[in-house]
């Protein structure tokens, strides 16, 4: 019999606490905040970027841009894992060219996604820098990409699962691993 | 979202409701790429499609080649006049010389019905119909829906009216497969001479008189004369058909106010529709026109990307 076991790795308080950190971070390296935008990669990394937007502003009273990246176009695997998969929205409604842009998701695994989010950012302008604010890197990279602004290393095996549930859309907040 | 597992998009009569939602949220999201600096995204890399046109065609060429384009896959235009099929090749054998190029889809416009299951047999591409005789214009239907979806919110529960030359029309029929699949009640409306006769079982209410029925219609489908098709007399003349059969401006007022009013384009004006509403229902076609593209590249990007046979 297959057993599974979830634990929680990250608890609703600490996400809360990470984010304000993580915002924080960010404005430490580009204090000119006019420069930032947000790009939030769908679903979850969208979520997220939205909470660091809502901090920030908290913190420095600017309204940064935010816009979300649907990177289902850019994969690498779109003609491998079929049936196609379901494309999301993308909106990016500013100019990023010369902007300090962060790319935000919820877990850095394989690095993949993050080139498929470099190449469609760069359709979309020239920004000056990008840089990747994750709240979960649970290594097993396959491409040379490292995030500049990490909520938590969570060392995984291979066939673990790492899921982040975000009250927006799963109800409640929480970082799970799942080990089979 | 049900996934997507027809190789082929040969009619909308074969696809189940869930395959066309699939398609119509798809078309959502590529509409976005049409109005960015750069509309191009990688999903096609490295296909080939092939425009294979038995028939004229521009618009439906021209907006297939641009999809696959937008997606960055490689098209070839082949059509027939000035092809080897008029030095007398067969469809088959040009098939099956496309072939040798290895394309990955073939978008077909045909003038014979039920002929593209038959090419399908000669070829591993996937094909897609972009109008087979009287047959099918899935596309069209597609964005036709499509633009219906996004006035309306839902394509539920409305009274579609199709007026015109519903005989000789794949739109009529792509449209009455596609709109009765959603619980839209479909009415054609034309002279008893341009109505199939077998119309009746394919659940639409057949009416002759555009006055009346103009009036219930949430959407009015206006189809176009097809002068090309018709090699002999099915109404007695253009005038007679226009009295009774053409959109003018009083049978517009009688109309809701929210009536959609669509074409499939070209428009013969004051045939079809009077020249003086252009200016109220023209920018709804052109809009037609840009969902068809999404459409297109929604559809090219299901059936591109199946996975590949190894």
């Amino acid at each position: 019999m297959e057993h599974t076991e979830k634990i929680q790795i990250i608890s609703s308080p600490e996400i809360k606490r990470t984010l304000y950190r993580l915002s924080h971070e960010i404005l430490e390296r580009t204090p000119e905040s006019e420069h930032i935008v947000l790009l939030g990669i769908q679903t979850r990394g969208a979520y997220i970027a939205k909470r660091i937007k809502k901090i920030i502003k908290e913190i420095e009273k600017v309204e940064l841009p935010l816009g979300v990246l649907d990177i289902t176009l850019y994969r690498d695997d779109l003609t491998t894992i079929g049936p196609s998969p379901l494309v999301k929205e993308t909106k990016i409604d500013f100019d990023i060219d010369g902007k300090v842009v962060i790319l935000i998701d919820d877990v850095l695994f394989t690095g993949r996604t993050i080139r498929a989010a470099l190449d469609e950012i760069m359709d979309f302008g020239r920004p000056k820098r990008v840089e990747l604010m994750v709240l979960v890197d649970r290594g097993h990279r396959e491409l040379p990409i490292r995030a500049d602004f990490v909520g938590k290393n969570i060392p995984t095996a291979q066939d673990e699962a790492v899921e982040v549930k975000l009250k927006e859309i799963d109800g409640k907040d929480e970082v799970l691993v799942t080990k089979h | 979202m049900d996934q997507w597992k027809e190789k082929h998009l040969l009619g909308i009569k074969a696809l189940d409701r869930a395959e066309i939602e699939t398609i119509l949220s798809l078309a959502q999201s590529f509409k976005g790429i049409s109005q960015r600096d750069v509309k191009k995204v990688p999903a096609l890399r490295g296909k080939t499609l092939v425009n294979l046109f038995f028939e004229n065609s521009t618009r439906t060429r021209t907006s297939f080649e641009l999809a696959a384009k937008r997606l960055s896959a490689d098209v070839i235009n082949f059509s027939a006049a000035g092809s080897s099929l008029s030095k007398g090749e067969t469809i088959i054998d040009t098939i099956k010389t496309l072939e040798a190029y290895h394309p990955d889809i073939l978008v077909v416009r045909i003038a014979s019905s039920a002929s593209l299951s038959i090419l399908a047999k000669h070829t591993k591409a996937s094909i897609v119909n972009a109008g087979d005789g009287k047959n099918e214009h899935p596309t069209q239907a597609l964005l036709d829906m499509f633009t219906v979806k996004e006035s309306k919110g839902t394509l539920e529960g409305l009274n579609v009216l199709i007026v015109g030359d519903v005989l000789h029309s794949r739109v009529a029929r792509s449209n009455i497969f596609g709109f009765t699949k959603f619980g839209s009640k479909v009415t054609v409306c034309a002279p008893p001479t341009l109505i199939p006769y077998d119309f009746i079982t394919i659940g639409v209410e057949v009416t002759y008189d555009f006055d009346t029925a103009i009036k219930n219609a949430d959407v009015v489908i206006m189809l176009r004369v097809q002068k090309e098709r018709q090699n002999s007399a099915f109404f007695p003349s253009v005038r007679e058909y226009t009295n009774r059969f053409s959109l003018t401006p009083e049978r517009l007022k009688m109309a809701k106010k929210d009536c959609m009013i669509l074409h499939p384009s070209p428009i013969n004006w004051d045939i079809e529709i009077s020249s003086s509403i252009k200016e109220q229902v023209h920018p709804l076609i052109l809009r037609q026109a840009e969902n068809g593209l999404a459409v297109r590249m929604a559809v090219l990007y299901l059936v591109g990307t199946r996975k590949r046979r190894i």
